[in-house]
């Protein structure tokens, strides 16, 4: 199979607007969890989020009218407007621009959503009932649908290669990132744009996330407190928001053109758990086999990896299955490997997280630096493995492993390496 | 100008986001105004809307220049 390469990273997320604004502040070990102030949260057990700052475009905060057409983002819901500000910076940042009818072929985008316009639809439901069907907008349905993402994306940057979109929950991110890595290794695309999005801070998504008691409710007054994955007093995931796109290259493609080249995707791993709708096996079997997978796809040994992106959520179940999955995993390389859960800064972007959270693995390995746990304070489990807590630090990366688990019982990791 | 036209011009900048000179009597929405099939829908609602009447679909159909929306809500509007 061909080799597949990183070119490109974008992101939006609630600790800025750019890849190197919010990586600055995740080393820093900044939290961009706060108050909800958007909407009435009264009545709500969770009354938190991780919003993403906004602003004129200046100092990291997102300016939507910087990567759309006011007039267009009157018609979509904002994980469209997301995913377009991600993927032009990831483009930009590959130089990546089709111009000739046969590069604009080979150039495609697979961009998903977890849950996407479900803000939209929500308040398209009020008007429906309150106001009637000749109410409803033309433009309700094409701007909540999750592929109009990509389908955004493709028409703003001429991209008519394969145009896909995954659903996974919280692996979304993940899977479209490997689905399109395998496009190009079986040559049906030379460049991709992938990644995932996600826009659900809104009444219907905390009041329905927290009737699963997915949620963090007991910091409300401490938000940036709040996500603690491993720590003894975690009690759920905080919401947030944003997208993360990075531009897949097929390996001579991208040194024919001289691109920077961040990072090779050797492996990708897929599994499901078959046991519960919301609930991880209690075993860590999915978890364990969807890393195995992408290892052996990778042709690599699990000791050879220095750095895991967990999928660390803070909720009391999720993490210590995911830490005996990996320690399982690594056996007696435990105790070298660091993992951490980014998700304690920026909280859980659902679609988002898994596309996010593989560009902070990617800058790990660019900048050797592992970025922190914060607010794990007391371990609730003991683990040779290094989770990093409350600082970043510093350490030579060469292979990293980001791991996504979703709702449904559906896995993916990814195998990263750095290229030579 | 009458009040109805200022109110028409007013709803057809704010959804195609175009410039104000530009909307004049003659323009069409699809072909001067770069309006498709789904702004057009969506204007017309926002008339019904602003004059509180209702545009059935073949009435809708004959409204292809501003000047044909003045018109129709001119005589139709309460």
């Amino acid at each position: 199979m061909r080799r597949v390469v990183v070119t490109g990273l974008g992101m939006v997320t609630p600790l800025g607007c750019g890849v190197e604004e919010t990586w600055a502040r995740i080393r820093d070990g900044q939290s961009g969890a706060d108050r909800i102030t958007d909407f009435e949260v009264d009545d709500l057990a969770c009354k938190i989020a991780c919003q993403i700052p906004r602003g004129d475009g200046t100092n990291g905060t997102f300016n939507a009218d910087q990567w759309m057409e006011p007039k267009e983002q009157r018609k979509v819901d904002p994980f469209i407007v997301y995913a377009m500000a991600a993927a032009t910076q990831a483009l930009d940042d590959a130089g990546w621009k089709p111009t000739t009818y046969e590069d604009q072929c080979a150039s495609g985008v697979l961009i998903g959503s977890g849950i996407g316009g479900i803000g939209g639809i929500y308040e398209a439901s009020q008007t429906l009932i309150e106001r009637g069907p000749r109410r409803v907008s033309p433009f309700f349905i094409p701007g909540r649908l999750i592929n109009l993402a990509g389908g955004y994306v493709s028409i703003e940057h001429g991209l008519k290669g394969p145009n896909n979109a995954v659903v996974t929950a919280c692996s979304t991110g993940s899977h479209a990132i490997g689905d399109a890595a395998r496009l190009i290794a079986l040559g049906d695309a030379e460049v991709m744009v992938a990644g995932g999005t996600e826009s659900p801070i809104n009444r219907l998504s905390i009041a329905g996330f927290a009737a699963c008691r997915a949620l963090s409710t007991g910091y409300n007054d401490e938000p940036t407190k709040a996500s603690r994955p491993y720590d003894k007093d975690r009690d759920g995931f905080v919401m947030g928001e944003g997208a993360g796109v990075v531009v897949l290259e097929e390996y001579e493609h991208a040194k024919a053109r001289g691109a920077k080249i961040y990072a090779e995707v050797i492996g990708y791993g897929l599994s499901g758990d078959a046991y519960h709708i919301t609930s991880p096996s209690e075993d860590g079997d999915g978890a364990y086999r969807c890393m195995a997978a992408a290892i052996k796809r990778a042709g690599i040994s699990a000791s050879e990896i220095d750095y895991i992106n967990a999928h660390g959520t803070s909720t009391p179940l999720g993490d210590e299955l995911e830490l005996k999955a990996v320690e399982r995993i690594v056996g007696n390389a435990a105790g070298k490997l660091s993992m951490s859960s980014t998700k304690s800064a920026i909280g859980h972007l659902l679609g988002a997280a898994g596309a996010v959270e593989a560009i902070f693995s990617i800058l790990a390995m660019r900048d050797g630096v592992v970025p922190p746990t914060i607010n794990l304070d007391n371990p609730s489990v003991e683990t040779p493995i290094d989770l990093v807590p409350h600082k970043a630090k510093n350490k030579e990366i060469n292979v990293v492993l980001s791991n996504s688990f979703g709702f449904g019982g559906t896995n993916a990791s990814l195998v990263m390496r750095r290229v030579s | 100008m009458s009040d109805v036209a200022d109110r028409v011009k007013k709803i057809v900048v704010e959804h195609l986001g175009v410039e104000a000179d530009k909307v004049t009597d003659n323009a069409n929405f699809i072909d001067d105004l770069g309006a498709d099939s789904l702004d057009t829908v969506e204007l017309v609602m926002a008339f019904e809307e602003e004059f509180n009447v209702e545009i059935p679909d073949d009435a809708a159909e004959t409204i292809v220049t501003v000047g044909d929306a003045i018109k129709f809500l001119e005589k139709n509007a309460a």
